[in-house]
């Protein structure tokens, strides 16, 4: 799919929802946690959160502490606390993210969550999967894929309302 | 002015930290907010994030201490930094090797940053000034001169107890004048803007020169706790007086003291901080310092926080690399 025009983010949603609540049945899966990582994700997961009805509270993860560009890039000035309000060991998790691209993110979120305990699973839910992979992670569930030049950034606008823009880097 | 410049890089980052003085409000906002952010990692069942894996860090001792030392080494070893502290007494300068000879040695053994204790005030800005260009320092306390991790530490839990400062009124008490702590803890409530600082103590132990720096003077505990939010006593230390300044231990803790008694006419949800090593029963009492209103060991688990955040800070910050990568 070419991105001339961006769906609704609701849609995506609850295209979303679906997936996984079908995902979770055959699975198995009753009782999951949900972790969003900041900032976009937290926004996709508070969404998915309260359709799916999870009782648990939402986790949230900054994974800043965790990439692997900081020899490169330094330290962020705004790094926001994870919060994990439940224990991690054998729960099931369902990771959320905005948008996956490289797949560093991911990978740094399950490290993270790896110190924190053993899960007993994790699936991965991005509201965009978009090409440009460079580790070998794929979502579970995802709102729309697109195929997009290295210059081509899709971006998540939120908090509210949440909105899809896709900007090309010409610099 | 050299000596501030001497800490920022040439984008304004923290390069070494070698005292409050000259630092920006935001400077110190930025290090309190992301020692929250390291505070949670003591919550973590492995608690350790990789950011500093394969860095090199030195603690030079070349004073005592057991608190400050291990908080420095633990936070290198909850970055997954390399670590290892050596105790200068016991080592080759007691061979009459210079300073700076042992400096280049270790810097030979590619290390990334030295935090540096040190009797000599300004002995941390010596090092800083002559280490290679991608080296960073950390004054762990200079003689009478500075200890900013302590003092950045003291405001991480003065605003996780009180929120904004503009409002608060602090005292410290006792020997302002042999403290780096407090000189370096003024330093840093006026840059944060506090409301009223106070700084209570005989007269032998408050240099004169604290009036310049905002401070009000007292002599007296009972008109100088009166409806403070915050009161900061500092350890008697006897071993850098020389000469009578102070009446017996006896008498100044009856003075100056920090009593259950004296404490009353202060707010009363007012906290109660230590440096620490408490000396008890001479500057703080035990029901004090074990009560309600004491924070002291809350302290010194934010003095990991704080130390994380500050090695993180300059590690992150070495000349040569761009700043402000975004892509991940």
């Amino acid at each position: 799919m070419k991105a001339n025009t961006l769906p609704e983010v609701s849609f995506l949603l609850e295209q979303m929802s679906a997936q996984l609540a079908s995902t979770l049945q055959a699975r198995g899966l009753s009782d999951v946690c949900m972790i969003g990582i900041h900032t976009g994700g937290v926004w996709v997961a508070r969404e998915l959160h309260r359709r799916l009805a999870i009782s648990e509270a939402l986790g949230t993860l900054d994974i800043s502490f965790y990439r692997d560009d900081f020899s490169r890039a330094g330290m962020h000035p705004q790094v926001k606390p994870s919060n994990l309000p439940f224990t991690i060991e054998d729960k099931a998790i369902i990771l959320v993210d905005d948008v996956l691209q490289s797949g560093r993110t991911v990978r740094a979120a399950l490290n993270e969550i790896f110190d924190y305990g053993r899960p007993a699973s994790v699936l991965l839910a991005v509201l965009v999967e978009r090409s440009g992979r460079e580790l070998p992670i794929q979502a579970d569930v995802y709102g729309m894929r697109l195929d997009l030049g290295p210059d081509e950034q899709i971006k998540l606008n939120g908090p509210e309302p949440l909105s899809l823009s896709l900007q090309t880097r010409n610099d | 002015m050299t000596n501030n410049n001497l800490q920022l890089d040439t984008h304004g980052k923290l390069r070494h930290l070698l005292t409050i003085e000259g630092l920006k409000k935001q400077h110190l906002t930025e290090i309190l907010d992301l020692a929250e952010s390291f505070a949670t990692v003591g919550g973590q069942s492995v608690k350790k994030v990789p950011l500093l894996r394969g860095k090199t860090i030195i603690n030079l001792f070349f004073e005592t201490s057991t608190r400050t030392r291990t908080t420095f080494e633990l936070a290198a070893n909850r970055l997954s930094a390399d670590v290892q502290s050596i105790n200068i007494a016991t080592s080759a300068t007691s061979k009459g090797e210079s300073l700076l000879d042992m400096l280049h040695n270790l810097e030979a053994m590619h290390c990334d940053l030295f935090v540096v204790r040190h009797a000599e005030s300004g002995a941390a800005n010596f090092i800083a000034k002559h280490v290679a260009p991608h080296v960073s320092v950390i004054n762990a306390g200079d003689g009478r001169h500075a200890h900013p991790t302590q003092a950045l530490l003291d405001m991480f839990t003065i605003r996780r107890h009180k929120q904004e400062f503009q409002h608060l009124k602090v005292a410290i008490v006792g020997d302002i004048l042999h403290s780096r702590v407090a000189r370096s803890q003024i330093h840093a409530l006026n840059t944060l803007g506090v409301g009223e600082l106070r700084g209570i103590g005989p007269k032998t132990l408050i240099p004169k020169a604290v009036a310049n720096m905002g401070v009000h003077i007292f002599h007296d505990m009972q008109q100088g706790l009166e409806d403070v939010d915050v009161v900061i006593m500092l350890r008697l230390q006897k071993e850098r007086m020389q000469g009578a300044l102070l009446p017996s231990e006896g008498e100044y803790f009856q003075r100056y003291g920090l009593t259950e008694e004296k404490l009353a006419v202060a707010k009363p949800d007012a906290i109660v901080m230590h440096p620490g090593p408490i000396n008890r029963g001479v500057e703080i009492a035990s029901s004090v310092a074990d009560g309600p209103q004491s924070v002291i060991l809350e302290q010194v688990s934010n003095g990991l926080a704080i130390r994380m955040a500050v090695m993180s800070m300059v590690l992150g910050r070495q000349p040569g690399t761009e700043s402000g990568g975004e892509e991940q």
